[in-house]
């Protein structure tokens, strides 16, 4: 592969994510603000963005940390919130033809629900290259860093993200990428089954295991359907 | 700058424990069926994780049932960017107008 077309897919990559990383901004800040906050210095909450870089599971440790910091019990929490991401590499990964297993050790390192949304996305209908994963990855991942920094200098300069509604950001692109995969009448009974398993486990039990929950809900369903024509072959 | 070794030693835990979900999908990979129905189940997985990440958000009050409703229509024209604006002009509308449930 020629390195013209290297840098094409890593800017299209850049592209695509860009939007996304800068809704992450605000979240960012409210992270590195509530981090320094619950006694955290800068330099902390920022290794935690260099090595974690996992937006869901680093909000909920902050809000939980206490000193001196629970090793065990955080990193269980990380553990259980993360679980969705098993789900989401064994489904990337027969798409990784072009990687090499090193890349590959690099691409889970920075497997982000948004990144990993965005390069399902992209394998509808491109084959995903590392410049376009690494593009995607590279892109939120200075920006997480960036505004997680930022956010410890601002403290509480900052508006709360739901009285301007960014709070719904999130929600929003999960929605457009949902209907973006929901093709054909086979995506309604995942979808519905999701739904309802992780309203329901999330009612009765609380906690994170809603995600895990719902995706595999959202799998049963799948795999009772009937075979789709093209696999009965 | 200044480093606790205890929050340090958390960090790098929850590092590593983020990171072993990361890399399990793409060990078992290779062993993973490429037809049948554990395929037709992985196939859902971006579906079915998205939609279990957001479900609970959209029943929190009308305002974000409303504006999910508005957004996934306007995902089916706009490009993504577009649908997240409309989905966010949406929910302040909706929490201008409408209550809690």
């Amino acid at each position: 592969m020629s390195m013209s077309s290297v840098l094409r897919d890593v800017r299209s990559g850049v592209i695509g994510i860009l939007p996304i990383a800068l809704a992450a901004v605000p979240f960012g800040l409210l992270l590195g603000s509530e981090a320094v906050r619950r006694g955290l210095s800068p330099a902390e909450i920022s290794l935690m963005s260099l090595i974690v870089f996992a937006g869901s599971a680093q909000f909920l440790t902050v809000s939980i940390w206490s000193h001196p910091a629970p090793w065990a019990a955080l990193a269980l929490a990380a553990f259980l919130i993360n679980l969705r991401h098993v789900l989401m590499s064994a489904s990337l990964s027969p798409k990784l033809k072009d990687f090499r297993k090193s890349q590959k050790a690099l691409v889970a390192f920075l497997l982000a629900d948004e990144i990993w949304a965005l390069n399902e996305r992209r394998a509808i209908y491109h084959q995903i290259t590392p410049g376009f994963y690494f593009g995607t990855a590279l892109g939120l991942y200075v920006i997480w860093l960036a505004a997680t920094i930022a956010g410890t200098a601002l403290g509480e300069a900052l508006p709360a993200p739901e009285t301007i509604g960014f709070d719904f950001v999130f929600a929003a692109l999960f929605i457009s990428l949902v209907t973006g995969f929901a093709k054909t009448w086979r995506a309604l009974p995942v979808v519905i089954s999701s739904l309802a398993a992780s309203l329901f486990f999330k009612s009765v039990f609380g906690g994170t295991g809603f995600i895990v929950a719902g995706g595999l809900a959202g799998m049963i369903a799948a795999a009772l359907l009937p075979p789709e024509r093209k696999d009965a072959r | 700058m200044s480093l606790d070794p205890a929050t340090v030693m958390a960090i790098i835990a929850m590092a590593l424990a983020t990171y072993a979900t990361r890399i399990s999908g793409f060990i078992i990979g290779p062993y993973l069926p490429e037809q049948g129905r554990l395929k037709q189940a992985l196939d859902a997985v971006p579906a079915a994780v998205l939609t279990a990440v957001i479900a609970p958000t959209l029943f929190n009050s009308p305002a974000e049932l409303f504006a999910a409703v508005i957004t996934a229509i306007a995902a089916r024209r706009l490009p993504a960017l577009g649908a997240i604006t409309v989905g966010v002009g949406a929910v302040l509308l909706g929490r201008h107008f409408l209550g809690p449930w």
